[in-house]
């Protein structure tokens, strides 16, 4: 009975933990619908700047509390900050784009922190009231715990009540509803917007500075707490407070029993339950079902390209043709790379594009093809052309049949139930001995013909082109236009017979493959595959290069592809800062052409 | 403190301006070293503050075979690919001799088998994982550190000395956390077939959820514990525990838990007792670590670390058998240097022709709390090639 209480007390403190960090999120997004990745890194500030406080601070309980208000009041200025020179100059624009600039805030926040409190992780001191404990039956419960289980209970009604029962409150949830009807009654909903962004930083700071006393400020905060802080937040229902304390007291209690009885099962616990979740309630546990704000405004229909492109790309094919003989074999292989990361990026741009579907978890599809050629190579012993067919279609046909699972969803819940596929492949990559867990598969070299760098090249380049020209084709038949409608118009495309889920299902097959075929020519070209070809950092990769080049075209993705590697190659050995400038010049191409590279997020279309 | 980029420049300019001190004539030999610099800034800053102290000092004494030591050196931001690319980049363009670094087990292998397909050099330093000169070994690749096996055999015997029969294990749930229960199991049951184990704890890497993590392994009711963790994790980890009262009346078995890099932030809530393995910088004595110890602190104005030794033995290594080879060819030197040895701030080393495992040791000894942070007494040496198991083991595990 002791060890029950002991574990169901632990779950309740590991559920308030976790609604100390999606508190602020769910906040933040409820009233501006601002999907904030920098929420982590909110969070990770809080910790930092908590330990810097405190540390200075003496050891009783009445300083703690004030350093850790004094923390979130500090990391709700920056927030501030954060909001008035970079959000507020873009809440018209596409989801996705505000994802993308506070993706910017992330790396340039991680550099500066680097900079500011150096590479160790830094531990606080705790004074003896801190690591106390209580006698419950047979063993020891950490009193600090304790506090905690109270706090999040509390912090909810006192939201509860800002919210509901002050001036500002009220205000907030008018401008949640419609924002021109209350600038017009002569409310300045700018600084509603700032001071609620303000409030949802300064909760992130609040939960950095109390996770002090069980670990460390270290450098990876950012990305762990941002995903567990999006899991809880979608699972509990966007914008959704109680939701939010529900999702992570389901969570923490059935994790903490999860662990004793499944220890094995650590990497992806949370994303099962998530995925189980939505696949039932799609707006989370407490969530309205709304009309999903779609991922981009309509825009125009998707044409063929003009002549002048045309010519361009005729040009650019020119060069790359002429390329083997006159580079070496370094360039080449970075070439190649960047074919592959095109290939890559315009697969996911169909789904984001023209099936208005946001995916998390492209990699996935990216990964699959990569181990399946692996297989190929050192299992199987089948030559490389065999290899790449099968990455190709193994990673096409789970896509299809995931997307049949799927594709009656859309939005945020769609979005997340990719994260939690692409971690379900990654974590059996890393599980499985037959897949060689996180060491591996090694080996996987090119056959004789393609083995050199200009070979392989060549070959990487003829596989780009007719990936590029068969996506091409297909987002011009009737398919693709028909993808579009049930995008834009979900009501009169099913009028006239369109099955969007089908359609839906049939953009991820598509997807899927392009990115396997990708997966497949990456393993080649390094020699071995590892489970992070599927983690979260590659999905993301794929997210920026295809927003930074605009999703409205075909030419976007790719241009955005072989950007972001060139910055990417060009950064990571030529200076340490390469975080803060990647971030900074993320943050500046979206202040100065919110439109893409491609320059096509057509202002006109999103009037319409 | 740490070694910034323009204090790496400033020095290395000042190399080269000073003609008195680079003697070395001719093309300097190039070694091109790839590390997760940003990803693990922790260890690998006083890993690089180690080779460049080695470099500086090689290079002072006139260079090797007459000619100037440079490293150039690349970020693999903690993936594999990259590292693989760094080191296309490394052979292509920047025309280098041979390749060396890595932290993590998985570059080191990415590393490894693209040095063989290549048919080039590559002397991995930090990278524990078995695979590296076992199952996945080469003609190409060579070890430096203690790999996992040979942490467990370092523990193992110290562990079957300790009373407790009922023993639960946690460790990271990645290949490294695996093998080493894996073979801490099999070690300790050689040495003690009565001791059981009777749960195992697999939390997330640099993700634990320390509270439910130590509640489970309290339910277990252990007389002992085996902890992998380490950074960030094993902060967490511990104290969860002291605040748990999970250490209290149980011995404890911990790998890496001794070297200053996890032990110093665990400051004051650092554990008493614990059976570690580590690098006890402030308390050694004998020469060799004591003349790398002082140059070291001259140099950087701080304590080695663990990382220092390893990045300062790595340069060593490479140095031994080119000037045995008298040559930087690539056969030239895979020939040479199985069987060659090298001075390391641990004493004499030598890399074993049987596997490419170097037979540098580790410090094995006991933690304790002065002046409010850990240290490690009571320890004592293992070299490495007492904690290797038989050549037939070896043989039936690596290709030929």
């Amino acid at each position: 009975m002791s060890v029950f209480l002991n574990e169901l007390l632990t779950g309740l403190a590991g559920a308030s933990t976790l609604f100390l960090v999606a508190a602020g999120l769910t906040v933040i997004f409820g009233v501006t619908r601002v999907i904030n990745f920098a929420h982590g890194s909110l969070f990770m500030l809080g910790a930092y700047i908590g330990w810097s406080v405190l540390t200075r601070l003496p050891p009783g309980p009445i300083w703690f509390v004030l350093g850790v208000l004094a923390t979130a009041a500090c990391v709700g200025a920056i927030g501030a900050a954060v909001e008035m020179t970079l959000l507020r100059r873009i809440y018209r624009a596409p989801v996705l784009l505000q994802l993308l600039a506070t993706y910017g805030v992330v790396l340039i926040v991680r550099n500066l922190a680097q900079v500011a409190w150096g590479p160790e992780d830094l531990a606080l001191p705790r004074p003896k009231w801190l690591s106390a404990s209580l006698a419950i039956g047979h063993s020891e419960f950490p009193r600090f715990e304790l506090i905690l289980i109270a706090l999040a209970p509390a912090l909810l009604g006192l939201l509860w009540l800002l919210l509901t029962r002050t001036r500002w409150g009220t205000l907030v949830r008018a401008a949640t509803c419609d924002r021109e009807m209350v600038a017009a009654l002569g409310v300045g909903h700018r600084w509603l917007f700032t001071s609620v962004f303000a409030l949802g930083a300064a909760l992130a700071g609040l939960g950095g500075a109390l996770a002090l006393p069980q670990g460390t400020a270290s450098l990876h905060l950012d990305m762990q707490v941002v995903t567990d802080a999006f899991v809880v937040v979608v699972m509990g229902g966007m914008g959704s407070l109680p939701g939010a304390y529900v999702a992570a007291l389901l969570i923490g209690v059935l994790r903490t029993f999860g662990i004793v009885l499944l220890p094995g099962l650590t990497l992806v616990f949370v994303f099962l339950l998530m995925a189980l979740v939505l696949l039932v309630r799609p707006q989370g546990l407490l969530g309205r079902l709304e009309a999903d704000s779609p991922a981009l405004a309509g825009a125009v229909p998707l044409r063929a390209s003009g002549p002048a492109l045309r010519a361009a790309a005729v040009a650019l094919l020119a060069g790359a043709l002429a390329a083997p003989w006159l580079l070496g074999p370094f360039p080449l292989a970075v070439l190649s790379e960047g074919l592959i990361a095109l290939l890559f990026a315009l697969s996911l741009g169909v789904l984001i594009g023209p099936g208005g579907i946001i995916s998390f978890g492209h990699a996935a599809w990216f990964g699959i093809g990569a181990y399946a050629a692996a297989i190929a190579a050192t299992a199987l012993h089948l030559p490389m052309a065999a290899g790449l067919a099968l990455g190709f279609v193994l990673a096409g046909v789970l896509a299809l049949g995931f997307g049949a699972l799927v594709g009656r969803l859309g939005g945020i819940s769609l979005a997340m139930l990719t994260l939690a596929f692409a971690e379900i492949v990654w974590a059996t990559a890393m599980q499985s001995p037959l897949l060689g867990g996180d060491n591996g598969l090694l080996g996987v070299w090119p056959d004789a013909w393609a083995a050199s760098a200009r070979g392989f090249y060549l070959l990487t380049l003829a596989l780009a082109v007719a990936g590029t020209l068969a996506l091409r084709r297909v987002l011009l038949s009737p398919f693709g236009f028909a993808l579009r409608a049930a995008r834009d118009s979900p009501m009169r495309a099913a009028a006239i017979g369109l099955d969007a889920a089908r359609l839906r299902a049939a953009a991820f097959g598509l997807a899927g493959a392009g990115a396997g075929l990708a997966g497949a020519l990456s393993a080649y070209s390094k020699g071995s595959v590892f489970p992070d070809m599927a983690s979260v950092d590659r999905s993301i990769d794929a997210l920026l290069m295809v927003l930074l080049g605009g999703i409205h075209t075909l030419s976007g993705p790719a241009f955005g592809a072989l950007l972001y590697t060139g910055l990417y190659d060009l950064l990571l050995n030529a200076t340490e800062w390469w975080r803060l400038i990647l971030g900074l010049a993320i943050v500046v191409l979206v202040l100065a052409m919110p439109q893409g590279l491609a320059g096509l997020w057509r202002r006109e279309g999103r009037a319409a | 403190m740490t070694l910034s980029r323009r204090s790496l420049l400033a020095t290395t300019g000042a190399a080269l301006a000073a003609p008195a001190l680079a003697q070395a004539a001719g093309a300097p030999i190039r070694i091109g070293e790839i590390n997760s610099y940003t990803a693990v800034p922790a260890f690998t800053l006083p890993y690089r503050n180690g080779w460049t102290l080695a470099v500086e000092q090689i290079n002072a004494k006139g260079g090797v075979l007459g000619r100037r030591l440079e490293v150039l050196s690349r970020d693999d931001a903690g993936k594999p690919q990259d590292a693989v690319r760094a080191a296309g980049e490394l052979l292509d363009a920047a025309k280098v001799d041979l390749l060396a670094g890595g932290f993590l087990s998985n570059v080191g292998l990415a590393l490894s088998d693209y040095a063989l397909h290549r048919k080039r050099l590559y002397v991995a330093g930090e990278p524990l994982t078995d695979a590296l000169v076992w199952q996945k070994g080469n003609r190409y690749c060579f070890r430096l550190r203690p790999s996992t096996y040979m942490l467990a055999a370092m523990l193992a015997p110290e562990a079957a000395k300790l009373p407790a029969k009922r023993w639960v294990t946690v460790a990271p749930n990645y290949e490294y956390g695996t093998s080493m229960v894996k073979w801490f199991e099999m070690l300790l049951k050689q040495h003690r077939p009565d001791v059981q184990f009777v749960a195992s704890q697999w939390p997330q890497f640099d993700h634990i959820d320390a509270p439910a993590t130590v509640a489970a392994l309290a339910a277990a009711k252990p007389e002992a514990i085996f902890n992998v963790t380490f950074g960030a994790d094993l902060t967490s980890f511990v104290r969860e525990g002291n605040s748990r009262g999970l250490f209290a009346g149980r011995s404890v078995v911990s790998v890496l838990t001794g070297e200053p890099e996890y032990l110093l932030p665990l400051g004051a809530e650092a554990p008493k007792g614990w059976i570690v393995t580590g690098y006890p910088v402030q308390s050694l004595t004998d020469p060799a670590n004591a003349a790398f110890a002082s140059a070291y602190r001259a140099r950087f104005h701080e304590e080695p670390k663990m990382g220092s030794v390893v990045g300062y033995a790595l340069i060593a290594s490479i140095v031994a058998g080119i000037a045995k080879a008298g040559t930087t060819a690539t056969e030239a030197l895979c020939d040479a240097l199985p069987g060659t040895s090298f001075p390391t701030p641990f004493g004499t080393t030598l890399w074993r022709a049987i596997d490419h495992q170097s037979t540098l040791g580790n410090y094995v000894g006991r933690t304790a709390l002065q002046d409010g942070h850990g240290v490690m007494v009571d320890w004592h040496y293992v070299n490495g090639a007492d904690a290797l198991p038989s050549d037939a083991f070896v043989r039936k595990l690596r290709p030929a």
